[in-house]
């Protein structure tokens, strides 16, 4: 049984961690990306300005209604069809362009990210003590400053164990672009199983991997929790 | 090529897909329903030995990815063949669309414990305490007293998790099920009319708003005594995530 797992010619463990690594480096990519992105419709969303407003809780509406399956194709096949006519009209002889999978991962789970982690970010905004602003811009502190010294880092504690929970939810999306034959671990463990017609050991192991990278995420995450909230008195 | 042509030549599979997707995503949460809270009163009240294969079983539904129970299931059938026709559940899961209700239901059964558990342990003490001081056995007691508690503080996150299933319900897709994401895909593949795309994203919106409302309508019949008042918990998609 083991060997099947070992590394080189003959065995497919070589494979797996390569796939492996492709999973954890488009959800590495992904986070940040959907961060930013979440903070921008955060902000967009408690804007005074309507239509910011309304742009704002439109995007997280749609892209938390949606399957991350659709998200995923309708980028993907989207992206193809915006590039093929640019092509087309730069170059008639040109080619059939593609889209990375790769990219169209990191753009879709983006989005979906950038949708929840909007949501995750507004409640911890609205968590803010206004008292605590209002003191800052007394001592003569500009906007940026009270943003920087006083919001980020109380938004950063707030938001963090939803973030956590996104992030765990992000590790597991990226098993969906598999489907679109990005190599990373789900599709390599579909190719071993094509050739040694092993499904079960072969699905459990990388079930197991996705496993072991969200519980370790968990253990972070705790980390990090008690690191923000240190100084704060419990009650 | 008008932005509704793909609508008009294409709605009776369209509305197949979205049968389907309501099938898959029905089916599933009724079946996780009942599994989960049997094992949530467990949960609540067994020792810490005695649940732990209970945790180890939540945590990995909760840490895998469903396309990956999904395989495991589908696929991983395909392991023990001979063993399974032998006892004869082989044509069982052999049926993606049997093994797509069983994963779903493995999967959401695991959600529920926990949003079920949430809500037996929101049951105030002095309501059970006095259950107890009136005679009622513990069977009374869950019926009468605990139960409605426990529906009522979980019934806001149960549909989260019910809207949150049913998104997911669309991985069904990749294992040659035609619901709502598959009929998309394939009318795609045919027309190559991006705009079906967006028509299936306005259906699952639909979707998920009518049952908001519906969810929040069966919110109010479950809390007459709170009518007049702000409902203890909006539902809400970030709280509970696959």
């Amino acid at each position: 049984m083991l060997e099947l797992f070992s590394f080189g010619d003959t065995g497919w463990g070589d494979e797996l961690l390569a796939g492996f690594g492709v999973t954890v480096a488009l959800a590495a990519v992904t986070l940040p990306v959907g961060i930013l992105l979440g903070f921008a419709v955060a902000l967009a969303s408690m804007s005074k300005n309507r239509v910011l407003r309304s742009i704002g809780i439109g995007y997280t509406t749609i892209f938390r209604g949606v399957p991350e399956l659709l998200t995923l194709f309708t980028v993907y096949n989207g992206a193809a069809l915006i590039l093929n006519q640019i092509a087309k009209a730069a170059n008639p002889e040109a080619g059939f362009v593609e889209l990375s999978p790769f990219v169209a991962g990191v753009v879709s789970l983006g989005l979906v990210f950038g949708a929840f982690s909007a949501e995750v970010l507004r409640g911890a905004f609205q968590a803010l003590d206004k008292g605590q602003i209002e003191a800052g811009l007394a001592v003569g502190m500009r906007p940026v400053h009270v943003f920087h010294r006083i919001k980020l880092p109380q938004v950063w504690r707030f938001a963090l164990p939803g973030l956590g929970n996104l992030w765990v939810n992000l590790v597991k999306d990226t098993a969906l672009v598999s489907i679109i034959s990005l190599n990373d671990l789900m599709r390599m463990t579909s190719v071993a199983v094509g050739f040694t017609k092993k499904p079960f050991t072969f699905f459990l192991v990388a079930c197991l991997a996705y496993w072991a990278v969200c519980a370790l995420s968990e253990v972070v995450a705790a980390k990090l929790e008690e690191r923000a909230n240190r100084g704060i008195r419990r009650a | 090529m008008a932005f509704t042509d793909v609508l008009v030549n294409f709605w009776p599979r369209l509305l197949h897909g979205l049968g389907l997707t309501l099938l898959l995503t029905g089916v599933s949460a009724v079946l996780a329903a009942a599994i989960s809270l049997p094992l949530a009163v467990f949960r609540t009240n067994a020792s810490a030995k005695a649940q732990l294969p209970l945790r180890v079983y939540i945590s990995f539904m909760r840490g895998t990815p469903l396309l990956g129970q999904l395989f495991l299931i589908y696929y991983g059938s395909g392991q023990f063949r001979p063993a399974l026709q032998e006892v004869g559940l082989w044509t069982f899961f052999r049926d993606p669309f049997n093994c797509a209700i069983l994963a779903f239901t493995l999967n959401s059964v695991a959600y529920q414990i926990e949003i079920l558990r949430g809500g037996l342990m929101g049951v105030p003490a002095g309501q059970i305490e006095a259950a107890k001081a009136v005679g009622m056995n513990r069977l009374q007691a869950y019926r009468r007293i605990i139960l409605p508690h426990t529906y009522r503080i979980a019934q806001p996150a149960l549909g989260n998790e019910i809207i949150l299933l049913m998104k997911g319900s669309a991985v069904a897709s990749v294992i040659t099920i035609f619901d709502l994401m598959g009929e998309t895909k394939t009318i795609f593949a045919k027309t190559f009319d991006f705009s079906i795309y967006l028509w299936a994203a306005v259906i699952y919106l639909v979707l998920t708003a009518v049952f908001v409302r519906a969810w929040r309508y069966l919110e109010k019949l479950l809390n007459p005594h709170l009518a007049g008042h702000a409902p203890a918990g909006a539902l809400h998609p970030v709280m509970g995530m696959r």
